[in-house]
């Protein structure tokens, strides 16, 4: 029997061998007619109505590739068509009347029908189906269809209905697919009216999109999109900077600014619909209007988009953004130490006799979190305020929302895409909302009223009205409107949307 | 005596998989978070809250729960995940074989780098070569398999991109195999260019979780083996005329691996726990990763299933070295 040696020369084959498998796997860098995009969040469900993937804002631009909306949205956020050429109230608000677009074609050849619209909407009333926002299409009904268009009774009058239908779950889906292969079925195989089909998905690896030939609207430039999921930042760095991706999205600022400064990389970064802010409770020491308000002059909100986030960020005075149906530029609470101190010394406070309260933050789930309250509890202590920070998870954070428990201050963002201000004030300072902290029966006064409010003026002025009290007395202290940072080659061209949302088919060469 | 042995074991597994069931039940309940708060809209009212607490049972007591659960697993159903709203077992059996694919080219460089520093330094005892051999492997285990990945993000990745830096396979490739096992399966069905580009994407992340195991098995397989090598057998296989390669090889390494092979056993299972991290670093999809979501997410029946699945893991890896250590052993298997 041969004893088996290795030699010298089978130790070169073999290491040859080997270098040639590997080689066949070496990274694909990107190439003509393809994109590769490093983005940030997984998708988990093909299902954009149902489960919380349904009310993840980062994954709508996923969808939105794959699904229309009832009703589109522009980069600016103005509303466009969508899979609705036309929508409205009647003059009583007692119904409502849809245009369904004709023409439009499922990924799986069959064509669009009203009966689709009318599917969607009465699925995603459903409590049954678990659309998280039942408490919007849960407030119309028995729809009736002649022709293209669709006619339905308002149960309850909601004046932000069709804002909603290009929001958060207003994706339309395939009545009769759908009824076909089943919610298991449909997660394997969905199928959209979008701009690309869904050709391969590896959960939490990569989707690749094909473009859709028969999509109703602009051909997109990209004949493949490959979405590659690569959570951790650093790593989505890399994946751009060694060309393994075309783009990224929702980097460290640092990052995108050493990475845009190099040769065949550019950027882009807009203010988007997302708001850093710290809660206010209702309890313990915040019940005292001069701390509230001692606590939002303290802070030098203009400094820590500075030094902290590079100078990108928006200081904002309220919850509502520029661009924002009911922002009001001439609410505004100024940084002031000396008048920080004075409101409050008015409560026999000082900076050796300081307030003392906890704030909540999540430390690196946002930009610079953590680091931005640490400098905040640095401002704070020069007034006369001692915060003690406590890091909590995401998961904490919402549990402890719901159930009102969170601690005088804690700090965490809020996204609105369409820009409204029932979804931004509104809920956020609604006692009764499960996200809203604050419960003091004024606002619930003033507030409560505006969400069923019809005249569109009256509704935004009472916001701004709101928003002008809430600054007054200090309920909530608004930080900063996020910039989000996208990084791409240099031969492409990029359009972002203020909503935040990458889309594959607003990429194109440049 | 090695069937007893056996069905002892297998006993005792039913036992522990049990325990664990109720620990990680009761755990992940009892910990922060409720998935039930983190799907909430804005204007969720009670009612709605009441729905989708309803809808994902969590309205039920805890032991309710529990036995509703425990019933389904007895069934082989796991329940449905929140977030990826598929079957938990599916999910769980799909994600599988990327985990078993990465540590087992793990465990392999780990016991080849290792095997090859202990052999020589047996063979250079006592000169530079076994002391660089010691600083080398010092080093490489001080540092954790997490920052390896950083580090070799940095150099194969970014400054010579030669190896890819994320995902499992490249997602231009078409393919449809039956099984997730892209290594075996492809060199099965002859298609090498998936092998390839699995093993491209896989040797970052194994050699960020091999390294610190092969300084670990340089260090003990050394030790034993300059044990063995004073011992008279090896003696006299010196006498016979052997080389002191050939007496490392044929004599001496037989002696010396059986203690080698128990740290290997107990190791194998804190890499594969370190695949966590490290699937997580390279977006490499596997159940590490998914766990991870899975917590950030609070999906209740998902982390359970990992978690069940990877305690039966670590249970059949341990039973596996201690039957193969009593087979390897004669003084056990006779004992």
């Amino acid at each position: 029997m041969t004893k088996p040696t290795l030699t010298r020369r089978g130790f070169l084959g073999t290491t040859a061998a080997l270098s040639t498998l590997l080689a066949t796997g070496m990274p694909a860098f990107a190439q003509d007619g393809n994109l590769t995009i490093a983005y940030n969040v997984p998708v988990q469900s093909w299902d954009p109505t149902t489960g919380p993937s349904a009310v993840n804002p980062t994954l709508q631009a996923v969808y939105l590739s794959v699904f229309d909306r009832f009703i589109g949205q522009n980069p600016d956020l103005s509303f466009t068509e969508g899979l609705l050429t036309d929508w409205g109230f009647s003059e009583d608000n007692s119904q409502i009347t849809m245009t369904v677009r004709e023409g439009v074609k499922w990924h799986n050849g069959a064509d669009l029908t009203p009966e689709d619209i009318v599917w969607s909407l009465t699925r995603a009333g459903d409590p049954a189906t678990g659309n998280p926002i039942q408490f919007v299409w849960g407030k119309i009904g028995n729809y009736q269809i002649d022709g293209n268009t669709i006619t339905a009774d308002v149960k309850e009058f909601e004046p932000t209905l069709f804002k909603w239908m290009a929001f958060l779950t207003g994706f339309v889906l395939p009545k009769d697919y759908y009824e076909e292969v089943g919610a298991d079925g449909f997660e394997k195989a969905p199928v959209g009216t979008g701009p690309y089909m869904v050709d391969a998905f590896e959960q939490g690896a990569y989707v690749r999109l094909k473009a859709f030939p028969d999509y109703w609207g602009e051909k997109p430039e990209f004949e493949t999109v490959t979405i590659k999921f690569v959570t951790d930042a650093a790593q989505r760095v890399a994946e751009v900077e060694s060309g393994n991706s075309d783009m990224t999205l929702n980097i460290p600022y640092e990052e995108y600014d050493r990475l845009t400064a190099k040769e065949g990389l550019s950027g882009t970064a807009i203010p988007i619909t997302d708001i850093g802010m710290i809660f206010l409770n209702d309890i313990e020491v915040m019940t005292d209007k001069n701390v509230r308000l001692a606590a939002h002059h303290a802070i030098d909100k203009q400094l820590i988009i500075d030094r902290l986030l590079r100078g990108y960020g928006v200081p904002l005075s309220t919850l509502e953004a520029p661009g924002y149906a009911a922002y009001d530029e001439s609410i505004q609470v100024e940084y002031d130490p000396e008048k920080a101190k004075e409101l409050l010394a008015e409560s026999g406070y000082s900076t050796d006799n300081p307030v003392k309260f906890t704030i909540q933050t999540t430390r690196g789930f946002k930009p610079k979190d953590y680091e931005m309250i640490q400098a905040i509890v640095g401002m704070w202590r020069k007034v006369g305020i001692e915060a003690e920070i406590e890091v909590y998870e995401i998961a904490k954070h919402f549990e402890l929302r719901a159930a009102d428990q969170l601690a005088p201050a804690a700090f965490y963002n809020w996204g609105n895409s369409i820009g409204d201000p029932s979804t931004s004030t509104g809920f956020a300072m609604f006692g009764p909302s499960p996200h809203s902290v604050w419960d003091t029966p004024d606002l619930i006064e003033m507030i409560g009223p505006l969400f069923g409010e019809a005249d569109e003026e009256k509704r935004i002025q009472g916001y701004k009205d709101v928003s002008r009290h809430i600054a007054e007395q200090g309920y909530v202290i608004p930080l900063l409107q996020y910039v989000m940072p996208i990084v791409y080659r240099s031969d492409l061209e990029v359009t972002p949307f203020t909503s935040g949302d990458l889309l594959p088919a607003a990429v194109s060469n440049s | 005596m090695l069937i007893r042995t056996i069905l002892v074991r297998l006993l005792t597994t039913a036992v522990t998989l049990f325990g664990v069931a109720v620990v990680v039940f009761t755990l992940v309940r009892v910990a922060p978070g409720n998935p039930i708060a983190m799907m909430l809209p804005p204007g969720a009212t009670d009612e709605d809250i009441a729905n989708l607490t309803a809808l994902y049972g969590f309205d039920k007591s805890l032991p309710h729960q529990f036995v509703i659960w425990l019933g389904g697993v007895l069934q082989g159903d796991f329940g449905t995940s929140i977030t990826l709203r598929q079957p938990v077992d599916e999910l769980v059996l799909g994600r599988l074989p990327a985990t078993l694919e990465l540590s087992i080219m793990a465990l392999v460089i780990a016991l080849f780098a290792g095997g090859l520093m202990a052999v020589l330094g047996a063979r250079h005892r006592g000169g530079s070569t076994e002391v660089g051999l010691d600083l080398t492997s010092g080093a490489v285990l001080s540092i954790p398999d997490f920052l390896w990945g950083l580090l070799f993000v940095l150099i194969f990745g970014v400054f010579w991109p030669v190896l890819s830096i994320s995902g499992r396979i490249d997602p231009r490739m078409e393919f449809d195999f039956t099984t997730n096992f892209y290594v075996i399966e492809g060199i099965l069905r002859g298609r090498f260019d998936v092998v390839g580009s699995t093993l491209s994407h896989m040797l970052m992340p194994a050699m960020s979780l091999a390294l610190p195991l092969a300084a670990m098995i340089a260090q003990l397989l050394k030790q034993n083996l300059k044990e063995a090598l004073v011992q008279d057998y090896t003696t006299l296989a010196r006498v016979r005329g052997f080389s002191e390669t050939a007496v490392i090889l044929r004599e001496a390494l037989r002696n010396a691996a059986l203690p080698t092979l128990t740290l290997v056993g107990v190791q194998f299972t804190f890499l594969i726990g370190g695949t966590v991290i490290v699937e997580r670093l390279f977006a490499y999809e596997g159940l590490g990763n998914m766990a991870i979501d899975a917590v950030i997410n609070r999906d209740l029946p998902l982390i359970q299933g990992i978690v069940l699945l990877f305690a039966a893991l670590f249970i059949a890896i341990n039973l596996i070295v201690d039957l193969s250590y009593t087979l390897l052993n004669p003084r056990l298997r006779h004992g």
